[in-house]
């Protein structure tokens, strides 16, 4: 039995689509679950990984490889890997919260998540109910690609080549919203930046650090300017003033014991 | 030795599937004894020819020519302590080493090694299996490598590993883009997306008709697909995270990447799906490009069968290590890239460049079967319009600058002063004394005294 013939034999079940399935499936569907009740956001989207690449080989045994490739190389590899992307950027220590915001959320979420399934279900159950799987034997007659290619080229031109400018119109529109681009003349060269240095009311040297001539080494206590007058400017503006205890202020360790 | 044989060893798709379960079994054995024992050599190698290039020995100590190093190393790496980081993620950090060195490996599956031999009597292709979609099957096994790197990065827990991961992430994203596209080129020569396709319809090349002359093309994609040859290479040192594209373990700004954390076996993974993906990379571009296991040109014109039995796995191994060399040759060679120099590297100049050849390259193939006057017409025009393309293409280049005086005339009130712009700064008056006390340097006119 060739490659070909066990790829186009998708009507009748063999043995090994039926081992594979049994072993694939199972997984899929722990993948999942694994991602819904993962706690952990990049935990979350390796288990759909999972999910996503049993499908990629359930679709290759259904007789379509190049499908499945491409879900494997699409959706795995470049959708999935741009995810986990952002995911590392928001930091590893970013768990689900389990505070409920919405009262009762979560008894509707089941109740509708079982409703949803019912419908799917029912919808699958009586579209394929006496149906006989013919499989793609005739589509696949000239190979698989040629016939997507086929398809592709001639029949779904249209609403291809629609798929393709919404896409590209899409990825111009996030481009053009997230992407700040100055024109040359608003960036300011190096005789502006310096009029702006030394207009009136600027003070041109550097700010003076915190904690310089201070009695702590506290990033909160502001420096002293020469002639004995704490500067404001030397704290970060978040930082809170505060008023430091006699204790904090007195110097350490030299005390008698 | 008649080509009518040649061809009948030529293995087609059906050939696939027939094997005996012990035979697959030995094929995936050595495939992956393939790779093991190209990392062992290949490290060996890529030291020596570094080592040559920088006038040192490189290692010479260990078996005869050093080339027991590597295994040496690996038993001391196996043997040292396996550090988990406190802040490790334990799970995605175990698995993160093994699936590099899985997808890697799972690559070498699809490579065409040979011919049809007999093996015990079993005729049957030296290649593991071969699927219509074999190439994108290399191609997922690429993009699923990526996964190793950048969990390996993100589940250590620290800083720099992280860094690592995220630019291993981007780069091998984008030069995944460029690779897929000059892979185009050779699906829409070939017909195919099976390797042993590829392979064989790269055997023969077309007759051309060139103003009256019988000419035969030449069959390598390497040679009748160049753009495609050169940005794939480029895309597959980027794609393999070697010098100069070494951004994701940049030693010099992030320690060593995405494993830094690692120690013991699990780095000996990383380092092994290295190298492996360098062989496998490189078996890969022979495949697509430098006719598989063919004789090279001049070979079949002395010898006949120099392309039947066993022979073949001597041209594809001699093309591997030449193209392995070439990717220590680079290591050896090019200073790293900077990050963003990298990135438009891929993104601004390979993705169009092989654009604009895709496009003219479908040109080519739709006109091939028309008249000739026609044909020539099209091709006259397309060649025009890319002329004027490049002839009114707005340069880049500024306006030339005011003379000096003019600039300092231009500068607006309160600029810094300038020093008078034909100051002349006398000699020192110290230096004048040196040079007069020093003793006269020609005291014997030797016959090189011009040289000095």
């Amino acid at each position: 039995m060739t490659t070909q013939t066990v790829l186009a034999e998708a009507a009748s079940v063999g043995g090994g689509e039926a081992v594979t399935f049994w072993i694939l499936a199972p997984l899929a569907l722990i993948g999942a679950i694994g991602m819904v009740w993962a706690r952990n956001a990049v935990h979350s989207a390796l288990w759909l990984v999972l999910t996503m690449l049993c499908l990629g080989v359930f679709y290759v045994l259904q007789a379509g490889p190049f499908i499945g490739m491409v879900q494997i190389i699409v959706y795995t590899g470049a959708i999935m890997m741009l995810f986990l992307f952002v995911l590392m950027l928001v930091g590893r220590d970013a768990s689900d919260s389990l505070i409920e915001t919405l009262r009762g959320q979560r008894t509707a979420a089941i109740v509708l998540a079982l409703g949803f399934a019912g419908l799917v279900g029912t919808g699958l159950y009586r579209a394929l109910d006496g149906v006989r799987a013919v499989g793609l034997d005739k589509p696949n007659g000239e190979g698989n690609v040629q016939g997507i290619a086929r398809l592709l080229f001639t029949k779904y031109v249209f609403a291809f080549e629609l798929t393709s400018a919404l896409l590209i119109t899409a990825a111009v529109g996030a481009m053009v919203l997230a992407h700040v681009e100055r024109r040359k003349q608003d960036k300011m060269d190096q005789i502006a930046t310096m009029k702006a240095r030394f207009r009136p009311g600027n003070y041109p040297g550097p700010k003076p650090g915190p904690g310089v001539f201070a009695t702590s080494t506290s990033v909160a206590t502001p420096a002293r300017l020469p002639d004995g007058r704490l500067t404001e400017r030397s704290i970060p503006e978040i930082l809170p003033a505060r008023e430091l205890t006699a204790e904090e202020t007195s110097l350490k360790g030299t005390e008698r014991k | 030795m008649s080509t009518v044989l040649a061809a009948a060893q030529d293995p087609t798709l059906a050939d696939f599937g027939r094997d005996p379960w012990w035979l697959v079994l030995v094929k995936i054995v050595f495939a992956f004894a393939f790779g093991l024992l190209a990392t062992l050599l290949g490290v060996w190698f890529e030291r020596r020819v570094v080592g040559y290039m920088q006038v040192r020995p490189g290692p010479n100590q260990v078996g005869p020519f050093g080339l027991l190093q590597t295994l040496a190393d690996g038993l001391k790496m196996a043997f040292k302590e396996d550090i988990l980081p406190r802040t490790a993620d334990k799970v995605v950090y175990f698995f993160a080493p093994t699936i590099s060195v899985i997808c890697a490996v799972t690559a070498l599956s699809v490579v065409p090694f040979g011919p049809k031999v007999s093996i015990f009597g079993h005729w049957t292709p030296l290649q593991v299996t071969d699927v219509p979609v074999a190439v994108l099957v290399l191609l997922a096994c690429s993009s699923m490598g990526i996964y190793g790197i950048v969990l390996g990065g993100w589940a250590s827990g620290s800083t720099y590993p992280l860094l690592g991961g995220l630019r291993s992430s981007a780069q091998m994203i984008s030069y995944e883009v460029a690779m897929g596209l000059s892979i185009v080129a050779v699906f829409m020569t070939a017909g195919t997306m099976s390797t042993s396709g590829i392979v064989a319809a790269q055997a023969h090349g077309s007759k051309l008709d060139v103003f009256g002359w019988n000419v035969t093309a030449p069959g390598w994609y390497a040679i009748l697909l160049l753009p495609s040859f050169i940005i794939f290479f480029i895309a597959t040192v980027g794609e393999t995270n070697r010098a100069p594209f070494d951004l994701p373990e940049a030693e010099s700004e992030l320690v060593a990447g995405f494993m830094t954390e690692y120690s013991s076996l699990k780095f000996a993974l990383f380092m092994l799906s290295e190298y492996v993906s360098m062989v496998t990379m490189s078996a890969v571009t022979t495949t697509l490009f430098l006719g598989g296991w063919r004789a090279p040109a001049p070979i079949t014109t002395f010898w006949a069968g120099a392309n039947s039995g066993w022979w073949p796995m001597l041209w594809f191994f001699a093309k591997v290590i030449l193209l392995v060399f070439v990717f220590v040759w680079l290591r050896g060679t090019l200073p790293r890239l900077r990050y963003d120099q990298f990135m438009r590297f891929g993104w601004k100049v390979l993705l169009p460049i092989n654009l604009v050849w895709i496009l003219v390259l479908a040109g080519l193939r739709s006109i091939e079967d028309w008249e000739r006057p026609q044909r020539l017409l099209a091709t006259a025009i397309g060649a025009g319009v890319l002329l004027l393309a490049t002839l009114l293409w707005p340069s880049k280049r500024k306006a030339p600058k005011p003379p000096l005086q003019e600039q300092v005339n231009s500068r607006p009130h309160g600029s810094f002063p300038l020093p008078p712009m034909d100051l002349q700064v006398p000699p020192s008056p110290r230096t004048k004394r040196v040079v007069a006390e020093r003793e006269p340097a020609n005291v014997v006119a030797g016959t090189d005294s011009r040289e000095v």
